[in-house]
């Protein structure tokens, strides 16, 4: 078959579907076996140097951020990011030094809350490498392909932009209509961080809400560090089977983690702390901020009780509960600033 | 009966306007959203809004900050997955879609990756996001953003989501979905749309207070500029209330 074009993008998280059938074969029990340990221990035993790492929920939505914040504490070096709308994790693992090289569907901004002063800095400096560009659909679909162990996926998006132009996908005559169409590589990231609402000790998981990209992302990953808001009974799971997202054998470490995504946001639970990520981006306008903002917040820090006291403790966990169920106005720093400053303008 | 507003809320009422009932738009963060939000409170109360992130058909309570936001499914019809909604958009089931640009060019194609060289950027912007897959696949996409001569280019640094590409039949001869394509420039100035036989931009109508010359003046590639050009009608008390509701914090309207 010709291929029409080759994307000139890194090709990354790429195996042979024989080769990983092999790697799971050898690598992921299908026992029915505790898993529960702790995120300093998974995160040791299964992220190394140079590790492939995606981070499941999106933007700034149920991030595994206690599992973000080990990696940091780790130092774990030449992180290569899958940036799938990666955003304050993103940010923060390429301002820490993590990450030095990020596939790009969306990263280096904060969504309304303005861009990333410390990723771009680093992205515009040479810091941090970007490999590839791909759009949203077209990660996902990655991940898709990788969850149905083939080697591509077809897809009608990036076809004639530079999007395609700077991936790592290629072009070729579809046999049935004869129309051009793109090929998305399969994507298995080495390590994914995953944050749930309940989950058994053996990795059942249920997540309330949209799934966004976890369903095919869990089952892409060849090892998949889960933290959770609460560690339930495996009948409760039972009791609503069609509830679980992912089922135990794609997980290989479970953590009990209560507001384990701060500061992001965790549905029916806490809305997200915008003072806090406000801190982080008024901060990071340096790189002294950044070395403070992480001596403050990560490095030192043996429990996740003692950074949730950091950020405020009982009283700001609670507020976060009610403005994610409506009952506190939103507050945030840059809605301040934002509020000052754009009212202006014409007459009916 | 006059009220002041700002050009946020202007465009957000154009938006809107161009959005019918019982049709379905794929939504962005921002203005897009008060403009979802302001025609389903008005004219389109069955307007289907989807987001990227697997929210389908909500009651948006109030702004959401982000696309995968709790708001963003708040009494939706499903809580889905970007696989369900983008494979939706695939197969023909998405009528509108909302863009934002930091670059446009003549035929609709956008940047928001780059400002230079792609391998040493001057200025790195977050990449495609959803945004090249709303502009492949949804039926009409509207383009929402600030018009100026180093927005409004003749050549983009970066095609990061296509428009018409080069001209007519391009998109279809690259393989993208037929039919499909930008539909309407939204700016601070004016209202634009691609003219048939040449998908090139043109002007449909003229803000308040904005002159030919002043659009002109910000676009740094030659517009189709008919004879007649119609003045924007300016937002409805309603609608600069309804807005108020929507954005009660200023998020994106400003206080």
């Amino acid at each position: 078959m010709d291929v029409l074009q080759t994307g000139q993008g890194e090709l990354i998280g790429w195996h042979d579907p024989d080769e990983h059938r092999a790697w799971v074969a050898q690598h992921k029990t299908r026992a029915l076996k505790d898993k529960r340990t702790t995120v300093k221990d998974a995160v040791g035993e299964y992220v190394k140097d140079g590790s492939l790492v995606a981070c499941g929920g999106f933007g700034h939505i149920r991030v595994s951020m206690a599992s973000v914040y080990e990696i940091i504490r780790q130092k774990k070096r030449d992180i290569t990011l899958c940036g799938k709308t990666a955003v304050h994790d993103s940010d923060i693992l390429i301002a820490a030094g993590c990450v030095n090289r990020i596939e790009v569907a969306y990263a280096f901004g904060h969504e309304l809350r303005g861009l990333s002063p410390a990723s771009r800095r680093a992205a515009e400096s040479g810091r941090c490498e970007v490999i590839a560009e791909i759009s949203n659909a077209g990660y996902q679909w990655r991940f898709l392909a990788a969850a149905m162990g083939l080697p591509f996926i077809p897809s009608r998006v990036m076809l004639g932009t530079d999007t395609l132009a700077r991936s790592s996908a290629k072009v070729i005559e579809d046999p049935f209509t004869g129309k051009p169409i793109m090929l998305l590589p399969a994507c298995y990231p080495d390590v994914v961080l995953m944050h749930v609402h309940r989950s058994d000790k053996y990795g059942n998981a249920q997540i309330d809400g949209i799934t966004i990209e976890d369903f095919e992302l869990a089952r892409a990953a060849r090892r998949l560090i889960m933290t959770t808001e609460e560690i339930v009974d495996n009948d409760v799971i039972r009791q609503s089977p069609q509830d679980t997202i992912i089922p135990y054998y794609l997980v290989d470490a479970v953590s009990e983690v209560r507001y384990g995504a701060h500061p992001t946001l965790m549905p029916g639970h806490y809305y997200f702390d915008e003072q806090h990520i406000g801190e982080w981006l008024r901060l990071s306008k340096t790189d002294e901020g950044v070395a403070a903002y992480l001596d403050r917040y990560v490095h030192g820090i043996d429990a996740f009780e003692t950074y949730l006291e950091l950020i405020g403790g009982d009283e700001q966990l609670e507020y976060l509960r009610q403005v994610e169920h409506l009952e506190a106005p939103l507050e945030a720093p840059w809605l301040d600033e934002k509020r000052g400053t754009s009212r202006k303008g014409g007459k009916e | 009966m006059s009220r002041e507003y700002n050009p946020t809320q202007l465009l957000a009422y154009v938006a809107s306007g161009l959005l019918e009932d019982n049709s379905s738009v794929f939504v962005g963060t921002g203005m897009p959203m008060i403009a979802a939000m302001l025609a389903q409170r008005t004219h389109a109360p069955n307007l289907l809004i989807i987001f990227e992130a697997g929210g389908i058909g909500p009651q948006v309570p109030v702004l959401p900050i982000s696309v995968g936001d709790s708001r963003t499914f708040h009494r939706a019809v499903s809580a889905s997955s970007m696989h369900d909604v983008m494979s939706a958009s695939q197969a023909g089931y998405v009528d509108y879609g909302f863009l934002g640009a930091a670059q446009i060019d003549r035929y609709g194609n956008l940047n928001t990756t780059v400002i230079g060289d792609w391998h040493r950027p001057t200025v790195r912007f977050p990449g495609s996001g959803g945004a090249n897959d709303v502009g492949s696949l949804c039926w009409r996409t509207i383009i929402i953003m600030r018009q100026d001569p180093r927005r409004f280019v003749d050549t983009l640094d970066f095609v990061t989501t296509p428009g018409y590409l080069d001209g007519p039949g391009a998109r279809e001869q690259a393989g993208l979905p037929a039919n499909t394509g930008p539909y309407r420039v939204i700016t601070q100035l004016g209202l634009f749309d691609f003219e048939e036989t040449t998908k090139q931009m043109r002007l449909v109508a003229i803000h308040p207070g904005v002159s030919v010359k002043d659009i002109q003046d910000a676009t740094s590639f030659e517009l189709i500029v008919p004879d007649q050009v119609p003045t924007t009608e300016p937002p409805s008390r309603l609608a600069l209330e309804t807005m108020d509701d929507i954005d009660p914090t200023g998020m994106v309207i400003g206080k």
